[in-house]
């Protein structure tokens, strides 16, 4: 690790997740003991491999009250999106042929659905709510008998919102279509389970919850059965939805990261939670005009998105750069767009130049929160000052009628 | 992303930071960019008698390479005539700062800014 890392405090949890070490040591034995190829059925070498794979397999399993039988391990949540919307659609396309997803789904999701539209399929885009949250009564009129399925990730990665899973569940239930959720950013943050939710498939990924980067899973239900047709063809292995080798060293530690976080989760919540009102108190008592993006109570702990009016976000970053955070401003996105998540929920575009996303996680201390609150409230006043849109909102001019040349 | 050193002075220490009272006669302003687009700058100059820019504010909202264009370009206008300000390019303040490809619209807003500022002095004294 370099100098400058070292003195880097990490405040992007929704990006990824350092390995927790218990799962680094889960996953030692795998590289050098354990290095047979887990689907060699003949030999010992073989056996042992499988029976590491098995073990991660059952872990994963058990954090979404799912059978082992039902998970698919893949390189991680963008394969496992990729292979629900187009491995159910390659099965059932011909009979239903209609998707319904949302406008802030992560682009793994709204890229594939793009393609899938280009191949003749037909894809709803629900609006969501001002808090970020679908309304179930749009998802029930969007729904027609062609519809197959309904893909809704459960916690936002940008906003942290946690959509209701249970009644967008009952509902797809109840009329008959599959409901499939991006819970990349969900297991291990909030209680889940496939049975109680109705939950038909759903991504998981290993490095957001303190797991290896290149592994995933998509969970696929057996009773009733969902078929998915393979995207990736070969050996046959994870009972041909999904060939090629499996590394067990990483189906080791995500399955160990799994069993770490339905272990701790309610108390790690709750630290979770005391950090994250420590700083919004912070910088809220300190600071006028500050907006929080996605709604404050549906939203899992470890997540603030806020708007600085005024102070643009990658100006703000600049300023506080041993903070690792992630920010909405185009100027931070290579195709120098705002994000397209703000503006689905309806924040000008203004505002949305102006947010950071903080993201608190397991290894997050109270101090590093304190220096964290304390720099940004000390970079935006600073910036403001610099700032010709504060200085006219402190004059009274509303930015919004003046004609602004674009450009 | 990496900043170059100047680019990062600049952010850090920026020069020239301020307002003049743009009712006055003698003092131009230009503001150019969008908030929608994520920067606005705002440069004002002041000009004496013999058209010479006598001194230059700026504000900017924006990332820290529109902050540093702004603030370079305020010491390159102290002292140099309308006409001479009129002829200043964008490149000079991507060459100066090290720019990136990604920051060139940085520079050129900062070239907008110029011209409109000395377009409000001329319009104000015309």
């Amino acid at each position: 690790m370099t100098q400058l890392h070292k003195k880097l405090i990490y405040l992007d949890y929704q990006s990824t997740t350092p390995c927790d070490p218990r799962v680094v040591e889960a996953m030692m034995p795998c590289f050098a003991d354990i290095y047979g190829n887990p689907h060699s059925r003949n030999h010992g070498f073989g056996w042992d491999a499988e029976e590491a794979v098995e073990k991660g397999r059952q872990q994963v399993a058990d954090i979404i009250g799912a059978s082992s039988k039902e998970i698919i391990f893949t390189s991680g949540a963008t394969e496992a999106n990729n292979l629900a919307l187009k491995g159910t659609l390659d099965f059932y396309g011909d009979k239903k042929n209609h998707i319904i997803t949302c406008t802030t789904e992560h682009k793994c999701v709204l890229d594939t659905c793009r393609i899938l539209e280009q191949k003749g399929f037909k894809i709803t885009y629900l609006p969501v709510q001002k808090n970020g949250l679908v309304d179930l009564n749009k998802l029930e009129e969007a729904m027609t008998d062609k519809t197959l399925l309904v893909s809704i990730m459960a916690v936002h990665n940008e906003i942290g919102v946690i959509q209701p899973l249970k009644e967008i569940g009952a509902l797809c239930r109840k009329k008959g279509v599959f409901f499939h959720t991006d819970a990349a950013q969900a297991v291990g943050k909030i209680p889940l389970d496939v049975n109680e939710m109705n939950i038909d498939l759903m991504s998981i990924s290993g490095h957001k919850l303190y797991g290896p980067k290149g592994i995933g899973a998509l969970y696929v239900r057996r009773k009733p059965r969902v078929r998915v047709l393979a995207q990736i063809n070969g050996g046959g292995q994870e009972r041909g939805m999904r060939s090629g080798t499996l590394s067990p060293a990483l189906c080791a530690g995500f399955g160990k990261a799994c069993e770490i976080a339905q272990n701790e989760m309610a108390e790690e919540n709750k630290k979770l939670m005391d950090l994250r009102i420590r700083f919004y108190d912070k910088i809220m008592k300190s600071l006028p005009q500050v907006y929080l993006n996605g709604d404050l109570d549906q939203r899992i702990a470890g997540n603030l998105n806020l708007s600085f009016a005024h102070v643009e976000g990658e100006g703000l970053m600049m300023g506080i750069k041993d903070l690792a955070v992630s920010s909405g401003s185009a100027c931070t996105s290579a195709s120098l767009e705002p994000s397209y998540v703000l503006k689905a929920l309806g924040v000008g575009e203004d505002l949305a130049h102006t947010s950071l996303r903080i993201g608190i996680g397991r290894f997050t201390t109270k101090e590093e929160i304190d220096y964290a609150a304390d720099n940004i409230i000390k970079a935006v006043n600073k910036l403001r000052e610099m700032s010709p849109l504060w200085e006219m909102a402190q004059a009274g001019i509303d930015i919004n009628s003046i004609e602004w040349a674009g450009h | 992303m990496a900043y170059s050193n100047k680019v990062i002075d600049h952010y850090e220490n920026p020069r020239n930071v301020g307002a003049f009272d743009d009712k006055e006669k003698n003092v131009g302003t230009g503001l150019v960019g969008a908030p929608a687009c994520g920067d606005v700058m705002r440069l004002q100059i002041k000009v004496s008698e013999d058209g010479r820019i006598e001194d230059a504010k700026f504000k900017t909202f924006g990332c820290g390479s529109a902050i540093a264009s702004s603030s370079l370009t305020t010491e390159m206008l102290k002292g140099m005539t309308l006409d001479e300000a009129q002829q200043i390019k964008n490149t000079s303040i991507v060459e100066e700062l090290a720019l990136p490809p990604v920051k060139i619209h940085c520079s050129v807003l900062a070239e907008d800014a110029i011209k409109a500022a000395i377009k409000d002095y001329k319009g104000k004294n015309g």
